[in-house]
């Protein structure tokens, strides 16, 4: 019986393992395939062992970008994701907590339709409404800007949710104690609410942020200007219809660069990532 | 719900309600509106005038054998996918939540890959399996498989199904593990002394407590495969060889770039939100059992 206990955990051992290299992979052979010659990559005799190209290659990628007529420095690109993922992030934890503090401690007349109005936006993600969307970001004047970029992401309920949730779990106890000290409503919630709300706030940025980073739709169509990709519409671009002019080592360290941040995001605040995932899909 | 300790002031709470209340009214209300109002109108041919023709877009879009086919191959990815890495999460996850040694350096090492983004799976795997340089081509070209997915419609939609598949492996994961966690050791132990060999157990005990989470990921997998697989296809396939992966978000966009007919383009909008709306519909139904159970 013991014995059999034991031959089980072995199985499990190696099917994990197996699941972990099926994970792996794909992504093992990008960092290989940016450390070597596009050559022997574009002649299919790419090795499954790292090259020598190293640093050649991501200097290329960071600094310079692909060869060809579009050339745009990948490290560019990173920082409009970044500017796009922190504008989201931010952008959408501030107005979402500064609207259910309302909605939760104050009373006044259209407070349910309001909230109605918000709850609903939790039900259509931008892609079904993509072209109107953009005709408005047209007409704004805010196609190619990090406001484009950023605002019509914003627009969703999720956030305001869970905030939502949360403070009907604070107990009354602190309003009314932080109401002897003669504290108002801005005071209670800067020095009371907002404290209390930490882990919320950084279990929610962390997967807006890495929700932000990754979106792919909604900039491919507003940014028009090569100086305004972000590193997700750039990869795209570099993969020609015409093979043999794609430079796969650069593709291949850029797609390295565009999983670096939110990988290690997921890696090192695992805790928060974990429990921002569980508590956003409620 | 209510809270009983509240504050009292007439301006604040509206000032507090306004930036999100007005990004949504601009960025999503009136977006969504513009859409349903021009699915009902049609532009004749150089934009000069518009009229209301009732269902008429809609019911030429369901006419229209191409976008027929976008629904039902939509349809088909979305379970395919589902299946899939539901199936494939659901054996890691009860692996996982066996008491090993390294258990969180294997949660650690399987759910990352929820953090790459769409079109970068799509790099990946197109470069994995590109028929002229793909490292694992050659093997399938060795193994006697004709394999090109640039030119063979069904390969190029496996192609994208595995893709797909493989990304949502991580979440999938991270679901049942917590799944698998919250069900209490008594009962497993209670079947175990009964005699129920480990099989069994599973069968007859695990997967009808874990239905609720199966179900939950269902619906979260199928929402995903229509939009997130957007990124996938346009880098790996771009919708093709032929039409043979194009999907409802991609058919919106390819139509919309064209810029042909508005109201059609608009009409197609909508029916995507309905079946959104239908699908979140499900899931809330779902997740209101779920706090009752």
């Amino acid at each position: 019986m013991v014995e059999e206990e034991g031959f089980r955990r072995y199985v499990a051992h190696v099917i994990l393992w197996i699941g972990i290299a099926i994970v792996a992979f794909p992504v093992y052979l990008a960092i290989v395939a940016s450390t070597q010659d596009n050559a022997l990559i574009a002649n299919g005799q790419m090795s499954l062992l790292p090259g020598g190209h190293f640093f050649e290659v991501y200097y290329q990628t960071i600094f310079v970008g692909t060869s060809g007529s579009t050339r745009e420095p990948v490290a560019n690109m990173m920082l409009n994701s970044l500017v796009m993922a922190l504008l989201i992030a931010v952008g959408k934890i501030a107005i979402s907590i500064i609207s259910a503090y309302a909605i939760v401690y104050f009373r006044f007349p259209f407070r349910m339709p309001i909230f109605w109005i918000i709850f609903i936006t939790l039900m259509l993600p931008v892609e079904v409404r993509i072209y109107p969307t953009y005709k408005i970001v047209a007409d704004l004047h805010m196609l190619d800007s990090y406001a484009g970029l950023s605002l019509p992401l914003i627009a969703s309920a999720t956030a305001t949710l869970l905030f939502r949730q949360f403070f009907m779990t604070v107990p009354d106890e602190l309003l009314e104690a932080s109401r002897i000290d003669g504290a108002g409503p801005l005071r209670f919630f800067w020095d009371t609410l907002l404290p209390l709300s930490r882990t919320n706030m950084a279990a929610l940025f962390v997967i807006l942020f890495i929700l932000g980073w990754n979106q792919y739709l909604w900039p491919l169509l507003i940014t028009t200007r090569d100086d305004m990709q972000t590193i997700q519409v750039g990869i795209r671009k570099m993969i020609t219809t015409t093979d043999a002019l794609t430079e796969w080592p650069v593709v291949m360290a850029t797609a390295v660069l565009a999983m670096l941040p939110p990988v290690f995001v997921v890696v090192v605040m695992q805790k928060l990532f974990v429990r921002g995932l569980v508590e956003t899909e409620k | 719900m209510q809270k009983q300790a509240i504050f009292q002031s007439k301006l604040l709470p509206y000032a507090l309600v306004a930036p999100q209340l007005a990004i949504v009214l601009i960025f999503f209300y009136w977006p969504a509106a513009q859409a349903v109002i021009q699915s009902f109108l049609l532009q004749d041919a150089f934009g000069l005038s518009t009229s209301f023709v009732w269902f008429e877009n809609y019911i030429e879009l369901l006419k229209d054998p191409a976008y027929f086919e976008a629904i039902v191959r939509t349809f088909f990815f979305s379970f395919a996918i589902a299946i899939l890495s539901l199936s494939f999460a659901l054996l890691l996850a009860v692996m996982a939540d066996k008491p090993l040694r390294g258990s969180t350096l294997y949660r650690t090492l399987l759910i990352w890959p929820y953090a790459v983004a769409p079109p970068v799976v799509g790099v990946l795997w197109i470069f994995m399996l590109h028929p002229s340089l793909g490292v694992l081509s050659r093997y399938l070209r060795a193994g006697g498989i004709d394999w090109n997915p640039l030119l063979d419609g069904n390969q190029a939609a496996l192609l994208v199904i595995l893709a797909a598949a493989w990304k949502q492996i991580s979440y999938n994961f991270l679901f049942f593990l917590a799944g698998l966690q919250s069900i209490p050791k008594s009962v497993l132990e209670a079947a175990a002394i009964d005699g129920a060999r480990p099989m069994r157990r599973f069968w007859t005990v695990t997967f009808p407590l874990l239905s609720p989470t199966i179900f939950f990921l269902l619906v979260v997998n199928i929402v995903y495969a229509f939009f997130d697989t957007f990124g996938i296809i346009d880098t790996m396939t771009r919708g093709g060889p032929g039409t043979s992966t194009v999907t409802l978000v991609y058919k919106v966009y390819t139509d919309g770039l064209l810029g042909g007919n508005l109201g059609s383009s608009a009409a197609q909008s909508v029916i995507l939100m309905v079946l959104v709306i239908v699908l979140t519909g499900i899931q809330f139904r779902f997740v209101e059992r779920k706090v009752t159970y």
